[in-house]
């Protein structure tokens, strides 16, 4: 189910970094192996996420939980290409009327399942140790994010677990009244489309009324805003961001020393 | 030390054709504590928010002026608190004491004082819990303490509070009005609405009296406006202290059950818990805030799936589905035969207008459009909605809003009738009107099973209670 | 172009963010289902889906009606299903505020003065070829453009055009019915009761 709590040991020590340096570390981190094609960078990159998960309090059991919807994407993935590779070169696996699946077929697919796994982990890893309040505050304060928008999309953010209680009052007031979609399947689908609409109303409502609760309290009043809550970027902080590039690196380096790097584009 | 000052002042919403207040010219000075009285719908909940600085030049047509220390409130926000009719809507932050804090920083406090401020503002309303504390995790009395802690953090000259006791149990509502007692500076000017005046009174030394067509209607010392003009207010729906309403209890022996609660519960938010409800029977659950009297309500109503126990109703409720619990029945069949209303009405609207709020549940039970109309236009009459009949459900005032959740329940006549909190924010005439309904209803051979806060309510009409502990 | 009407009001910043909190977790749930059920379906076919991915991006901007609404609507919509757990995890960091910017150039061109339903499709159907586009190169290279990529990235531009396009049009102005947009311009053209 959907939580926005943090889910890692808020006293780990990479968890207690400050949240734009791990976001920055888990940006810089990713996007180096965008890059590639190849397995072996990524598989490499996995290996390191995994090690450092203890630094960052969280239990591999908490990433599954939180990680499992990746695996959804990764066989999306395998299929597309295993259906539409244009190079189908190396050995012949499975030769099934228009389904010809090579050892090519394979590597470019195994590739691109370790990639999207080695780019997405340090997104998980990252929001698993983070408090959003912290986030916001930090970047405010250390990456110079405008604090209205900040702030505005923080207070609406914590609507989020408040949905779903939404989502079950609306269905509880409509059954109520006599409005119920029986056994037919398109009464289900009209009725899970006017219950959809209904909660995006609701949400609307609603945030009408906190902008109102955060003007009346003097948001947005023009007078420059002072901070209660400090966050400070550290030297610890700033070795992060620069650990995080020199793994992406040696990852990308060792791939190329084993001849196995494939450029994306080229 | 801020003064108000109100000429000739209307404010029209967007979308509506008549003003919801009109032609007001009021002086408050520094200093004055005033309870702001009006039936239903007159405007307050609308002054206030002019006070505050709070109607947006888009949202509706302004008449006359409103100054606070002689400034436009929008310029002058800085100076006023204000706690609304609905805590929840207005909590910005996950934590509470960030919550608080909130304000200050936005007021450019410097941060070493933020800390010290917010903890004085919490414990002068008496919040019981670490500044830690997520705001998702307060009940209803909670959240309006630590709004009204969000508000006096400010140190607001001018302090307007809207219904703060609405939906907390009587200890509660006592501490909170304790509560703003112990927090006002002797320089604070205060603005109270407030429809239950007895509570009221001990934090005023003003009554203002709003007339619903415009202006004011009376203006003085408490003692003196009730003594000139009891009578006619308490006709036009103010509750003027020391006058009981008769109450209405059952002419006739209790009938045959309708409904047995056994061992019903839901884990965590209601104990298992005993219950048989009869036919010509009023009977209003009692309990705390948070004790899952809004829980039991659904449960009984066939809304929510029992998490312990069972509901069974009898077949002089359900006929031939007597033997399946209420939740597995089919949507029309249980509103015919069970109304539920909810405790905030605006859960409980699915439709854009009030007209065809009210049509809904004939219409899904299937009587015909003729007589649809004849019971909606009845409801609209009896509880002074036939004006807002095009409206938006959801732009009504607070009481409106109240009102019609529990006409909706009535329009399709269920045998059985389960209302969460349907009084309060009421003013005395749609109180004695509701009051009259429910005894005309159970008497005619209907149960009504009401949670409530509301002594007076329980002492009128409540045949049996039922009280629910603290889980 | 003066200053005012181009600022953002408190409630413009907090409705385009509950719109992307509430896109977020449609986008969440929408993950689901099209890497789950939808899995049946192959790509390109599937991609008659894609025009979801994209309807905060035409719906921020007619309703907020201020420059950036597009952009910042869909952006943070993005980051909330990663903060989430989305099925595409980080990566849609770049990918939300790329097709963001495309949707964004549409309203800008017109000086963000025409909120009508030639420009809304204009706007769908950019942010959705800058989709497909980075998805064909990014996620599915090594696939056939004959067979793959051609009908993968105009499925998706139609399919953007209809969902992101007309259904945003189409649901501004449902909302608008309801009475929530009172407070901005699309909700302004409603009868007095
Ligand atoms: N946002 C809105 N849009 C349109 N009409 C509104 C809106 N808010 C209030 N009204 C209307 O304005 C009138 C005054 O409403 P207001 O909330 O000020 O009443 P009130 O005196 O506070 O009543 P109550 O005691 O029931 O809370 C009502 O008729 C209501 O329907
Ligand atoms: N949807 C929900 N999910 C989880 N817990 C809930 C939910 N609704 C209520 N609760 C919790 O269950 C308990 C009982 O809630 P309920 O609303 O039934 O209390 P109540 O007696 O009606 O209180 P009040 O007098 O304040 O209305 C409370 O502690 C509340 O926080
Ligand atoms: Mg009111
Ligand atoms: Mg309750």
């Amino acid at each position: 189910m959907i939580t926005i709590e943090p889910v890692a040991a808020p006293g780990a020590p990479l968890a207690r970094r400050n949240p734009v340096a791990k976001l920055a570390a888990a940006l810089v981190f990713s996007f180096a192996l965008i890059a590639t094609l190849d397995p072996v960078a990524p598989a490499l990159a996995i290996v390191v996420e995994l090690a450092v998960l203890p630094l960052f309090g969280i239990r591999y059991r908490v990433l599954a939980r939180r990680a499992w919807p990746l695996l959804a994407s990764a066989a999306g993935i395998l299929l597309t290409l295993v259906l539409f590779a244009a190079d189908r070169s190396g050995r012949v696996l499975v030769d099934a009327g228009p389904i010809l699946v090579t050892s090519g077929v394979l590597v470019t697919a195994l590739g691109l399942v370790l990639r999207l796994l080695a780019v997405a982990l340090p997104g998980v890893i990252v929001f698993a140790t983070t408090d959003p309040t912290d986030l916001a505050d930090a970047l405010i304060q250390n990456a110079k994010a405008p604090a209205r928008f900040a702030i505005g999309a923080l207070a609406a953010f914590r609507l989020v677990p408040l949905l779903g209680q939404e989502w079950q009052m609306i269905s509880m007031a409509r059954r109520a009244r006599g409005v119920d979609a029986g056994r037919n399947p398109l009464a289900k689908l009209r009725l899970f489309v006017s219950t959809a609409f209904a909660l995006l109303v609701g949400a609307i409502r609603r945030g009408t009324r906190l902008a109102v609760a955060m003007d009346a309290r003097g948001f947005d009043a023009g007078i420059p805003r002072t901070v209660a809550r400090r966050q400070r970027f550290t030297t610890a902080d700033g070795l992060l961001v620069v650990g995080a590039a020199v793994l992406a690196g040696a990852a990308l380096a060792v791939s190329i020393v084993l001849g196995t790097f494939r450029p994306l584009l080229g | 030390m801020s003064g108000v000052e109100l000429r000739g002042f209307g404010w029209r919403h967007a979308g509506r054709k008549r003003w919801a207040v009109r032609g007001v010219d009021l002086r408050v000075e520094a200093g004055e504590r005033v309870l702001l009285l009006g039936p239903s719908g007159a405007g307050k909940s609308t002054l206030l928010a002019a006070l505050a600085g709070l109607l947006p030049e888009d949202s509706g047509e302004q008449e006359g002026t409103v100054e606070v220390d002689g400034l436009d409130p929008r310029k002058a926000r800085e100076r006023v608190g204000i706690v609304f009719q609905d805590p929840e809507t207005q909590l910005v932050m996950a934590r509470c004491g960030d919550d608080v804090a909130f304000g200050l920083e936005n007021r450019g406090v410097p941060a070493d004082e933020i800390w010290p401020r917010v903890d004085e503002a919490l414990r002068r309303v008496g919040f019981p819990y670490h500044r830690d504390r997520p705001t998702a995790a307060l009940s209803g009395g909670e959240q309006q303490r630590l709004a009204l802690a969000g508000a006096l953090a400010l140190r607001p000259t001018l302090l307007l509070l809207d219904e703060p006791t609405a939906n907390l149990d009587p200890a509660g509502a006592t501490l909170v009005r304790r509560a703003v007692a112990d927090a006002l500076d002797a320089d604070t000017t205060l603005i109270l609405v407030e429809h239950r005046v007895a509570e009221a009174l001990p934090l005023v030394d003003r009554v203002v009296v709003l007339e619903p067509g415009g202006g004011v209607r009376a203006d003085g010392p408490p003692a003196a406006v009730f003594a000139a003009h009891g009578d006619a207010l308490a006709a036009d729906g103010v509750w003027v202290p020391g006058r009981v309403v008769p109450p209405r209890h059952a002419t006739a022996p209790a009938g045959e059950p309708l409904i047995t609660a056994d061992r019903l519960g839901l884990p965590p938010r209601l104990a298992p818990t005993e219950l048989s409800v009869r036919a010509g029977e009023a009977l209003a659950v009692l309990g705390p805030n948070g004790a899952g009297k809004s829980t039991l309500a659904l449960l009984l109503g066939g809304l929510l799936r029992p998490g312990t126990g069972t509901a069974t109703a009898t077949a002089a409720l359900a006929g031939r589905d007597a033997g399946t619990p209420p939740h597995r029945w089919r949507a029309p069949a249980l509103a015919g035969r069970i109304g539920s209303v909810f405790q905030d009405p605006e859960h409980q609207f699915v439709t854009g207008t009030v007209f065809d709020e009210l049509a809904l549940g004939p219409r899904r039970t299937g009587r015909s459009e003729a007589t649809v109309k004849t019971t909606v236009d009845a409801l609209l009459e009896r509880l002074r909605l036939a004006k807002l009949a095009g409206a938006n459900p959801y732009t009504l005032s607070g009481g409106e809003a109240r009102r019609l959740s529990v006409a909706t329940a009535l329009a399709t006549a269920p045998r059985l009738l389960i209302c969460d909190e349907p009084t309060f924010g009421q003013d005395r005439r749609t109180w004695r009107e509701l009051v009259d309904l429910f005894a005309e209803l159970r008497d005619a051979g209907h149960g009504v099973v009401t949670v409530t806060h509301d002594p007076d309510f329980v002492a009128a009409l409540a045949d049996r209670t039922v009280t629910l502990e603290h889980r | 172009m003066d200053n005012t009407a181009n600022r953002w009001r408190t409630i413009d910043i907090v409705i385009a963010s509950v719109l992307g909190v509430a896109f977020g977790v449609i986008f969440w749930a929408w993950g689901l289902l099209w890497n789950g059920p939808a899995d049946a379906i192959p790509l390109p076919g599937r991609a008659v889906l894609y025009g979801v991915w994209l309807v905060p991006a035409v719906l921020g901007a007619l309703i907020i009606r201020k420059p950036g609404a597009a952009f910042y609507t869909l952006t943070f919509a993005a980051l909330v299903s990663v903060a989430l757990g989305s099925s595409w995890g980080w990566t849609l960091v770049v990918q939300g505020p790329l097709e963001a910017a495309a949707a964004e150039l549409a309203f800008a061109v017109f000086g963000y003065r025409n909120y009508r339903l030639p420009v809304a499709l204009l706007a769908a159907t950019l942010a959705g070829l800058a989709a497909s586009i980075y998805d064909v190169f990014i996620w599915y290279p090594g696939t056939a453009w004959g067979s793959f990529r051609l009908p993968y990235i105009l499925i998706t531009a139609v399919s953007s055009l209809v969902v992101a396009g007309l259904g945003s049009v189409a649901l501004t102005r449902a909302l608008a019915g309801t009475g929530v947009l009172d407070r901005f311009p699309a909700g302004r053209e409603r009868a007095a009761v």
